[in-house]
């Protein structure tokens, strides 16, 4: 039984709870001991991505020191897990445990999928779904295939969702496009952002989608903003939610 | 590679009412574009439509992808070697009847082309598609000092009707509707009123077009690749008017980029395959001619332009760059680009790309480029040659921090949340007063504190306590 330490993604733990609580049992339910480090924070990735190394260093540090010595990390965010595997040798380039660390933090459904082989998860879902397939774990950690690159198709989060009972997929009609969200993005260049992210609510609509789900709660906070904003009736759920199923 | 050499800090400004006075950064131009939304959304479903023939196209090719691969190690190639390689160039091409002349920067660029065309008396000259003499801002200089430049790709010929500079690299004139071009031929061509057929307009440019043809007395064309191993230059059109524009008059003026060099004319096999695929869903682009030495009585002279690209080449993570082979696919492909338009990124190459060149020249005019966007990621892997734009983006980002030109509202903002984050106890203290503000506060005035969030978006409902409260709660402190 392999001991994953749980990351839960900083906004995560304060607006998000359920989704890391989500994350837990459905570690649990496949079979792992799960821990919660109490020491950790955040993974550096909004500093990092404004540029600012210098203050993202030491959280990527802290991060390191926190998370050495358990079998696996994983966590509910692609993003974040995209930013310690790819951003953390340019961050904490001496850092003992760098290797370490990185080798073994996986995004939720990249663990489920190709760490514990899961391809069918027990549950129930009956509703209609659009899949948001968000940019960091679309071509930074690859859990899809990808609508630019001629390769052969595979899509993990589909895998897992797709097994559930009850489900109905949809897919909007750009399969991958980019939500908007983009960290600070969403500030900065906020028309932009809001314009993007309703654009991917209207083709979810269009897919007939009720609820949109994805391995990324901050793009999917971006989409549920707007929704509520303008009081559309679609639902935002993250992945581990989802494939923990609606009790029956 | 984005401003004139004469002014290379200075903001980019242009024409034709989309932009006066000096650039104001891209989120301002980009929210004055999407202010129109419904032409946002058009401009956008038109990119979109050509990224998806792209993709067409490309999976035609069961080697798409080695391709790529291919593309990219022999640019990196020639790039890592590129002394030798022009030297190459310039003996076969020399060898073959043609001149090379080398420019250090626009200025001398414009100076040498403007000098082979006074010493002939040349007044009227047509252009074949370049960006570079875009880049040089050639067109304004030669027409200052009496000359006349006709842009005879049809796209090119609208906006310079429009005195705007191209707003794509590829697609000049993608921001401009069909019926806007009926009003503008009508008003400068004489094409019936309120006409929009595109046959119909496309058939008076080309009456137009054959008349600045017949008359021209020189021709200038860009190169799309310049072959080390015999000399010769490659240009790519669809509508043929590099070859009408050099057929006739006796003067052909080929003017590039140093990075335009491939080392062997095999490579071409690889690059002509990806770039009009990548370019425009097209197998292949309608003429791909080659020039080897100048015609029959005539003089073909090629002007190297260096212009910061030598510069560029020392320089890492970002002499990548200089392997783009202009095809604009990352624009197509760009969420921000298709919503913003070309304009909006000031800068003669704009969209991802022009993102990582346009600091090159000047990091304080293009700071807010590399931060106009979101690192979705879908520029690199759509481009041909496989730069990876978006983390060349991020490397800028780090750049522009360094050298004081990021908002300093923005940086403090975020060193004041990293110091909450380096410490849990000050985190968690931080997370409970936010989501009792959440609580507490009305809802219009968290909107308003939370600024550019609140605007359109709601802040979720916070929760009665957060995960790390609840996990201590139920598990106790391991
Ligand atoms: S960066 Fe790549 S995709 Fe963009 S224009 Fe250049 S070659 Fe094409």
């Amino acid at each position: 039984m392999p001991t994953v330490a749980l990351f839960v993604p900083c906004y995560v733990d304060q607006l998000y709870p359920q989704v890391a609580v989500a994350t837990l049992r459905l570690l649990e339910r496949h079979g792992c001991r799960v821990v919660f480090p109490p020491d950790q924070t955040c993974c550096g990735q909004p500093m990092a991505n404004a540029g600012q190394a210098a203050d993202a260093a030491p959280l990527a540090i802290r991060f390191l020191d926190t998370f050495a010595g358990y079998d696996h990390v994983v966590a509910p965010s692609g993003s974040c897990v995209a930013m310690v595997k790819h951003q953390y040798p340019g961050l904490a380039p001496d850092h003992p445990k760098l290797e370490e660390v990185r080798s073994r933090t996986f995004e939720l459904c990249e663990y489920l999928h190709d760490v514990l082989g899961v391809r069918r998860v027990e549950g129930r879902f009956p509703h209609v779904v659009g899949l948001h397939r968000s940019c960091h774990g679309q071509r930074e950690l690859r859990l899809a295939s990808g609508s630019e690159r001629q390769v052969p198709p595979f899509d993990k989060v589909k895998t897992l969702l797709s097994s559930l009972t009850g489900i109905q997929l949809v897919e909007p009609a750009r399969t991958d496009e980019c939500c908007g969200f983009g960290g600070t993005f969403a500030a900065t260049e906020e028309a932009v952002s809001c314009l993007m992210g309703r654009d991917r609510l209207d083709e979810h609509a269009k897919a007939g989608a009720e609820v949109i789900t994805g391995v990324d709660m901050s793009c999917l906070m971006h989409l549920d903003g707007l929704a509520r904003r303008e009081g559309r009736p679609v639902r935002i759920r993250h992945v581990a939610e989802v494939l923990l199923g609606e009790a029956t | 590679m984005t401003a004139p050499a004469t002014t290379p800090a200075a903001p980019t400004v242009h024409p034709g009412g989309q932009q006066s006075g000096p650039f104001p950064g891209h989120p301002a131009a980009a929210a004055r574009f999407i202010a129109d939304v419904d032409r946002a959304h058009w401009h956008d479903q038109a990119l979109w439509f050509v990224r998806v023939k792209r993709d067409r196209a490309a999976a035609q090719l069961p080697a798409w992808e080695r391709l790529r691969d291919l593309a990219q190690a022999i640019k990196a190639h020639a790039l890592s070697d590129l002394a030798r390689y022009l030297e190459e160039f310039e003996r076969n091409a020399t060898a073959h009847g043609a001149v090379v002349h080398w420019a250090r920067d626009a200025e001398e660029h414009n100076r040498i082309v403007h000098q082979l065309l006074a010493e002939r008396g040349v007044t009227r000259v047509v252009k074949s598609k370049s960006m570079l003499t875009e880049e040089c801002g050639l067109n304004p200089y030669l027409e200052a000092r009496g000359l006349e430049v006709v842009d005879t790709d049809l796209g090119e010929r609208i906006v310079q009707f429009r005195h705007e500079p191209p707003s794509h690299i590829v697609l000049p004139a993608i921001h401009i509707k069909k019926e806007e071009i009926g009003e503008l031929f009508h008003d400068k061509l004489g094409t019936a009123a309120g006409a929009s057929d595109p046959k119909y307009l496309t058939e008076a440019a080309r009456g137009h077009l054959r008349e600045k043809f017949l008359g021209a007395q020189a021709g200038l064309t860009g190169v799309n690749f310049a072959v080390a191993d015999t000399g010769a230059v490659v240009v790519c059109t669809n509508e043929g008017n590099a070859d009408m524009g050099t057929a006739l008059p006796p003067l052909h003026i080929a003017c590039m980029g140093l990075e335009k060099l491939v080392p062997r004319s095999e490579d071409l096999g690889v690059f002509l395959r990806l770039l009009a695929r990548s370019a425009t869903g097209q197998p292949v682009t309608t003429y791909a001619t080659h020039f080897l030495g100048p015609k029959p009585g005539g003089e073909l002279h090629i002007v190297l332009v260096d212009n910061g690209r030598s510069a560029l080449s020392g320089r890492d993570p970002f002499r990548r760059a200089l392997s783009c082979i202009r095809c604009g696919a990352c624009m197509n492909t760009c969420p921000v680009f298709r919503r913003t338009g070309g304009y909006s990124y000031g800068t003669t190459v704009p969209g991802p790309i022009g993102s990582v060149l346009g600091p090159t020249q000047g990091p304080g005019a293009h700071a807010t480029l590399p931060f106009a966007s979101t690192l979705c990621g879908s520029c690199a892997d759509v481009c041909p040659v496989r730069i990876d734009l978006h983390h060349q983006l991020l490397a800028w980002r780090k750049e522009l921090v360094l050298g004081g030109f990021a908002p300093v509202g923005k940086t403090l903002a975020l060193r004041l949340t990293a110091w909450v984050f380096a410490s849990p106890w000050r985190f968690a203290l931080a997370g409970r007063l936010a989501r009792l503000a959440l609580r507490l506060l009305p809802r219009g005035l968290m909107a308003t504190l939370s600024g550019a969030w609140g605007k359109q978006r709601d802040l979720p409902p916070p929760p009665p306590e957060s995960f790390r409260d609840l996990y201590r709660r139920t598990h106790g402190r391991p």
